[in-house]
């Protein structure tokens, strides 16, 4: 028996790939494994190579694994581009239609099963996907019935008939597996999982989930991959609460018009991923200076220009940081799990109001599409916070026609807000620098006072748990850094590193900016190195590490940027070795 | 109730004496007191350049923006509360060259806001460059030799983009400007107002005596029929664009506001920000 395994599915995009391993990590979902799936697709809707990979486990993960047990093939190519990931008990199952070859050094076994066939029999070939699954059901020493509940769920609305059709695809492929095998293949026996049911979802979904709940009621935006899925809950969701979702012209427009929602008093979010934070880095210079609060997702992916769009990068981390000209007070928050963008989604919605200013909330592609169990949310921790804004608050009468302080100068920065529609609080807004009316006034003083009183606001943001620590030892040989979606790898890393007898430490940054000096501090003066694992090519966060801790020799970056996440094995080697990929100190420069 | 006096605020506009944008203040001041509106009640969102200024002139919510961006802000802020009056407003560089892509999904998305352009077919506040409305052949400090882009022509263009209420005016008019103003703000849905605005200091040609000697004013036209969108194409082809008064209106078509699936009767801005536990839990659900 064994407590976890990876399964893979590849074929032609349009294919129906991705259904195939829907119905299969749904059924194990609902046995009460956990689960991590990772999609390789392109930037296209039919044709390529695509392939989704899964990964069970009885115990808790968050990251692809180093290899894998059984690939299902649905053309030859995914067997001659996946097959090295395979160990040498792995199993291939392949539809014979095209006649599959184990290439030369493949040490799995290769079984060829009528997959095309058996569902031509049974009416279309759409159904060969069931049969696939049919025949890793009798790999696994699963009954065809696991999969009833899920094909219920899935094609119940089509009628009882299409359901037993997919059903007896399920069978005739366990059976043909199960005649050719002789049975289930013993090393790939799960352990039982224990039944509990937990959510099984993408990064996106949680942080759409989040801002739901975290009072979001009107959304502007521009499709962009890998962010649209956000959009795409939404426009679901959003009306049954009442709220609205304009899918705009552009990024400038959907950007600029949630900064006129959020100034109306709607707690109002727009996403996007790198090409479009770009176009938006305009208007979050405006809610900066207008002190309108903004909260943006990015979902990172390949850069620069258009890049990798379906692929996985953290590189724009230095761009959400600094990005927009002049000076504003900004944060920036990168949760790494599913779980932890839910509730991150709405303390960005929570920090925004309170300190008035624009959130960047951090993704990355491989979390932000990376499908993972997560375990129960808690209705209870949701919590909406406001700041100094009360809608409903009565203001005492003005002078006539005296404008309402809206940037009133106060000790910690932040002024009372109000929002249109109150009365006697009528002001000024302008991206222009402006009195405490919100009138234009070029007065150095006055500008002087201003600019302060913004860039002091974030002096009391006081984020618990801003940096993840995993702390065993008091005195490290590693300390090993990340943020987003590096965390479920490390954490992998971890044992085996211990397991050879270093002391490792895990920081993971929660909060990139302001940057978390004082809680680092610690863990890397206390560890010999320290190594910064990131998906980008010029070590963005060892950067700001620098920045905030000084240009320290011992720190290290371990990068990847070939579009791929990394896979605990790689941070296991790299930081082993301490050495990284690439030693960047030749062309660090601040 | 108030009067257009409520509406002035203690502010000296920065535009030049005899600048047409002037008069734009004060029809909206006076569309406003007249159509019943309270101050807070309304709010002004504004570009960039010199007409950009209007909306800190005005005794009223006011948002200056950046540059072309005016709709998407007044869009955002009349769905976030429905209650309002939207008045969006700017010049012809920031709506009709920065920010062209918006104007023309502002129109055909008919969201209940007024946009008022200040046209002087010129950059003012760069001092003196061509604009998008400058004609062809006009002589400006970028194009010395004289423009060889041609001039947009807006009102056509607003027609073929699915606009519900197109209108065009001249600041010397105060009286018809401020009633297409006030019609504009009691359309439901996207009204698009062009006002002929001359910039004293660096048009020399399309002035307040050009304007009156080319402008036909549609109540001159015997049976123009606003409702008719093909008349309201031709006669603005057959007058080169310069025609003053109610171009076109469509009664009919909803708002977006009307049309959105779902959308909160009740202002964005004003619904609880909670979800129930029953409604966090068929979202739960929906992932297992």
């Amino acid at each position: 028996m064994v407590d976890q395994l990876s399964w893979k599915v590849g074929g032609q995009q349009g294919e129906g790939i991705d259904s195939t391993g829907e119905v299969f990590s749904l059924a194990l979902n609902r046995s009460g494994y956990y689960l991590y799936t990772y999609r390789h697709f392109s930037s296209r809707i039919k044709g390529g190579h695509t392939n989704n990979k899964i990964r069970v486990s009885t115990k808790e993960i968050r990251s692809i694994s180093d290899d894998l047990d059984i690939l299902v093939a649905f053309d030859q190519e995914t067997i001659d581009v996946n097959h090295h990931e395979l160990h040498e008990k792995g199993i291939i199952i392949a539809d014979a239609k095209f006649n599959p070859t184990a290439p030369e050094g493949c040490k799995a076994t290769l079984y060829a099963i009528p997959f095309t066939e058996i569902a031509n029999e049974l009416g279309t070939s759409l159904m060969k996907n069931m049969v696939a699954i049919g025949s890793t059901s009798a790999i696994l020493g699963q009954s065809p019935e696991e999969y009833l509940e899920i094909i219920r769920d899935t094609y119940g609305r089509k009628g009882e008939k299409i359901v037993e059709k997919n059903m007896e695809a399920i069978k005739r492929g366990s059976d043909h597996f199960t005649e050719l095998a002789g049975g289930p293949i013993d090393h790939l026996q799960l352990e039982k999982a224990n039944g509990k049911r937990r959510m099984f979802m993408i990064g996106n979904d949680a942080i759409s989930m989040g801002f739901l709940a975290g009072g979001v009621r009107f959304m502007s935006a521009y499709p962009i991959t890998p962010a649209s899925e956000i959009m795409e809950y939404m426009t679901k969701h959003l009306p049954k609460v009442g709220g609205a979702v304009i899918q705009t012209e552009d990024e400038i427009a959907a950007a600029t018009m949630a900064i006129g929602a959020n100034y109306a008093g709607v707690r109002t979010i727009t996403s996007s991923a790198g090409p479009g934070l770009s176009l938006m880095m305009e208007a979050i210079g405006l809610s900066g200076m207008t002190e309108t609060p903004l909260v943006i997702v990015d979902t990172q992916r390949g850069g620069p220009s258009t890049g990798l769009p379906t692929k996985q990068e953290q590189s724009d981390l230095m761009a959400m940081v600094y990005g927009t000209h002049g000076e504003i007070p900004k944060v920036v928050l990168a949760p790494s799990t599913a779980e932890e963008a839910f509730y991150d989604a709405i303390e960005a919605l929570n920090i925004a109001e309170e300190y008035q200013c624009p959130v960047i909330l951090l993704s990355d592609l491989q979390l932000s599409l990376g499908k993972q169990t997560v375990e129960p949310l808690d209705y209870s921790k949701i919590e909406v916070r406001r700041g100094k804004l009360d809608p409903k608050a009565e203001l005492p009468e003005l002078d006539t026609k005296e404008y309402y302080k809206r940037y009133e100068l106060t000790e910690d920065g932040v002024s009372p807000r109000v929002i249109p529609g109150m009365k006697y609080g009528i002001h000024h807004v302008t991206g222009v620098e402006h009195d405490e009316t919100g009138k234009p006034s070029e007065v150095a003083v006055n500008r002087q006072k201003q600019m302060d009183k913004r860039l002091r606001k974030l002096e009391n943001l006081n984020l618990p748990n801003s940096v993840h620590k995993n702390v065993k030892h008091e005195e490290a040989d590693l300390l090993i850094v990340g943020f987003n979606s590096t965390r479920g790898g490390i954490e992998e890393a971890l044992p085996r590193l211990e397991a050879d007898g270093l002391k490792v430490n895990h920081a993971h940054i929660r909060l990139i900016h302001p940057f978390p000096t004082e809680e680092l501090k610690p863990l890397v003066e206390s560890a010999k190195k320290v190594v910064v694992i990131e998906n980008n090519a010029t070590g963005q966060l060892a950067k700001v590490i620098k920045t905030n801790l000084g240009d320290l020799d011992k720190i290290e970056s371990v990068l990847k940027y070939d579009g791929n996440p990394f896979l605990p094995s790689e941070i296991y080697n790299q930081s082993r070795s301490c050495s990284g990929w690439q030693h960047l100190k030749t062309f660090v420069t601040m | 109730m108030a009067t257009f006096k409520d509406f002035r605020n203690h502010v000296k506009p920065n535009w030049c004496p005899g600048c047409g944008d002037f008069s734009v203040q004060a029809a909206i001041q006076r569309a406003a007191a007249n159509v019943g509106l309270e101050p807070q009640d309304l709010a002004v969102v504004s570009g960039i350049g010199c007409s950009g200024r209007i909306s800190g002139y005005i005794n009223s919510y006011g948002f200056h923006g950046i540059h072309g961006r005016s709709l998407p802000i007044a869009q955002g802020v009349k769905m976030g509360n429905r209650e309002l009056t939207v008045i969006a407003s700017g010049g012809d560089g920031d709506g009709f060259a920065i920010g062209m892509g918006h104007t023309i999904h502002a129109i055909r998305r008919n969201i209940d806001i007024t946009y008022i352009v200040m046209d002087n077919q010129i950059y003012g506040l760069t001092k003196g460059q061509t604009s998008p409305r400058s004609e062809f052949g006009f002589k400006t400090k970028s194009t010395p030799e004289g423009s060889v882009e041609s001039a947009i022509s807006i009102m056509e263009m607003a027609l073929t983009a699915g606009a519900t209420f197109v209108a065009q005016s001249f600041s010397s008019d105060l009286k018809e400007l401020t009633a297409l103003i006030e019609q504009g703000i009691e359309h439901k849905g996207f009204s698009l107002i062009n006002v002929f605005s001359p910039c004293v200091t660096y048009n020399k040609v399309n002035t307040y005596d050009w304007f009156k000697e080319n402008l036909t004013s549609l109540g001159d036209i015997e049976g123009y029929d606003p409702s008719n969108r093909m008349v309201a194409m031709q006669t603005l082809m057959q007058n080169n664009g310069l025609v003053k008064g109610l171009i076109y209106q469509d009664k009919e078509k909803q708002s977006y506001q009307e049309l959105a699936h779902g959308y909160s009767e009740e202002p964005l801005a004003k619904v609880d920000l909670k979800i129930s536990e029953d409604t966090f839990n068929e979202l739960v659900v929906e992932f297992m």
